[in-house]
């Protein structure tokens, strides 16, 4: 075995042991900020695992989309709305631990089973085209994959029209989750008061 | 464009000739790059401090350090030694792994991205096809080790620092990766060494500064603030924040910190050099001096000439933007975060958008001026 081919073993190894403990860890972690920490080294990881396949442009794009916007925005998520509350006990938690991981557990052992039934051709790696992987993606994006490209433009944009209508509330004439007449200015509400009250 | 010089070729050469084997000789020599690198990142993050303190002194009427060495040249090896030796703190309620993971990862994706940075035609660790992008890709890691230290803190400023320098560095990010995609655009590839070349023509008249003035801008502004520089060091607004995300960081994991934002700052210059003023391109073409004095450029001892002036050429370039950013930080007020989100999103991203624009048409129309 060459030089080559052992390093990539051994990277090949590290990252899928990251990826599979790393994701165990997201599921199964109590707390929420770690899962979500968890979940950009899972990210990492297979963004390692497209540099493994010589897919260096994949791998930069899986690190700014997931790592730096995805995950990012998720941990801000967590850390805006930090409230230490005490959630009320989860009736049957235990059988529905137990049906979840029965599902998962079911879906991993077909997964495993399409693997091992099929017979996978494996390209020959003296046809890979490397780094000008990142000209062809965009030939593909321009050409045949032009309708997909445009139409989730146009559902991110959907997409982002809506979280500002929603974040704006003096958009609608009233409030979503009360009933209540909206209002951008200081003017106390029968369920929030502008003074805190004295206990 | 020849090739310069090619010290891996003549290293692996060298070695073959001993009887070694080309791969084994590929990994003796990969860690030679990195270490160099390594070493010139941190003695110019020593020389930054040392001008900051220079510079600052001199903007406010004071002389600075100057007991420590000639000038106070020793003084920055003095502040990390002080910084080596104090006591690593970490707060009894604070979250111990992430509050040390943290600092790690606002300093790794930064060192990685040395990668990328060209000092000759081969004088750079690797010519990765999507260079610059890699860049942009790294960058965007480092939000999540601020609102990790942040979180780990267990400190309402701390807390607050972070939130402000993720909203900070992700807002700024894409006016940034637009004027970036405007050069690429021009140059036709991602790779820093197709960038600087495709702007060393004609010497200083065809540097990207001259066709990517917005871009140039742009880029500069955001690098500051992606840096947390002032006018932009909102997330340690010492006013505001006591010292944001690094409030209960303590010597070296502070250090760490210290270390990061300067050769963050020595990076973005550098890539400032690379995209827009011509890389390692000294103002005359090196070719028209060689044509003019009449010695062929493939002499070996032109090629070290040319070589080293590609470096000093390259550092010239990036100090001169450090003086810049220093002498901004000391004379400019900071900006208040409402002003800070409204310039990013509503000022520089439809005009770096309008950049792009412009430049596609340029392109179209005048292709022999704007890569065809």
């Amino acid at each position: 075995m060459s030089i080559a081919v052992t390093t990539q073993l051994i990277c090949f190894s590290i990252l899928s042991l990251i990826i599979i403990i790393g994701s165990l860890g997201v599921v199964l972690l109590e707390s929420i900020v770690y899962s979500a920490f968890l979940l950009g080294g899972v990210f990492m990881s297979v963004a390692g695992l497209y540099l493994l396949l010589n897919a260096s442009f994949v791998a930069a794009a899986q690190v700014l989309v997931y790592v730096g916007a995805i995950n990012v925005l998720i941990l801000f998520a967590i850390m805006l709305v930090n409230k230490k509350e005490d959630l009320k006990p989860i009736k049957y938690l235990n059988s529905r631990k137990l049906i979840s991981s029965t599902i998962c557990i079911t879906l991993l052992s077909l997964l495993i089973k399409v693997d091992l039934s099929n017979t996978w051709i494996i390209a020959d790696p003296k046809l890979s085209i490397g780094e000008e992987s990142t000209i062809r993606l965009g030939e593909h994006l321009f050409s045949d994959y032009l309708l997909p490209f445009e139409v989730a433009s146009v559902l991110l944009l959907m997409a982002m029209i809506g979280a500002i209508v929603l974040a704006r509330r003096d958009v609608l004439s009233e409030d979503i989750s009360t009933g209540l007449p909206v209002d951008q200015e200081l003017i106390e509400k029968s369920d929030k008061p502008l003074l805190i009250e004295k206990k | 464009m020849t090739n310069g010089l090619d010290l891996e070729f003549s290293f692996n050469e060298a070695l073959k000739s001993f009887g070694v084997p080309s791969e084994v000789a590929h990994i003796i020599w990969l860690p030679f790059p990195m270490i160099i690198v390594l070493v010139a990142a941190v003695v110019g993050v020593l020389v930054t401090v040392w001008l900051e303190r220079k510079i600052s002194a001199a903007a406010q009427q004071r002389i600075g350090p100057e007991y420590a060495g000639a000038l106070g040249v020793l003084q920055p090896i003095a502040d990390g030694l002080k910084l080596l030796v104090k006591e690593d703190i970490i707060p009894e309620k604070a979250d111990s792994i992430l509050f040390t993971a943290g600092p790690i990862l606002v300093l790794v994706p930064v060192i990685l991205s040395w990668l990328i940075v060209p000092f000759g035609q081969n004088l750079l660790i690797s010519n990765v096809g999507v260079g610059i992008f890699l860049w942009i890709a790294l960058s965007s890691i480092q939000p999540i080790g601020l609102l990790m230290s942040g979180y780990a803190s267990n400190n309402k400023y701390s807390l607050l620092g972070g939130l402000r320098a993720a909203a900070q560095s992700i807002s700024y990010e894409i006016p940034l990766a637009l004027s970036v995609l405007a050069i690429v655009m021009m140059t036709n590839s991602l790779s820093t060494v197709d960038i600087v070349n495709q702007q060393s023509g004609a010497g200083i008249l065809s540097w990207n500064i001259w066709r990517q003035p917005i871009g140039f801008v742009i880029f500069w502004i955001c690098a500051l603030a992606e840096c947390e520089r002032l006018p932009f060091d909102l997330p340690e607004a010492e006013e505001e924040l006591v010292a944001g995300y690094q409030t209960e960081y303590a010597g070296m994991k502070f250090a760490l910190f210290y270390l990061g934002s300067y050769i963050n700052l020595i990076l973005s210059a550098l890539l400032v050099s690379v995209l827009y003023l011509g890389g390692w391109g000294f103002p005359i073409p090196v070719e028209t001096i060689s044509r003019v004095l009449n010695i062929p450029i493939e002499t070996s001892l032109i090629q070290v000439i040319t070589a080293t002036l590609g470096i000093v050429m390259t550092i010239l370039k990036a100090y001169l933007l450090v003086f810049i950013a220093i002498l901004l930080r000391w004379t400019t007020p900071r900006v208040r975060i409402d002003q800070l989100l409204d310039l990013g999103w509503k000022f520089l991203l439809p005009i770096s958008l309008a950049n792009l624009l412009l430049t596609a048409g340029l392109k179209l129309a005048l292709p022999r001026f704007f890569g065809g």
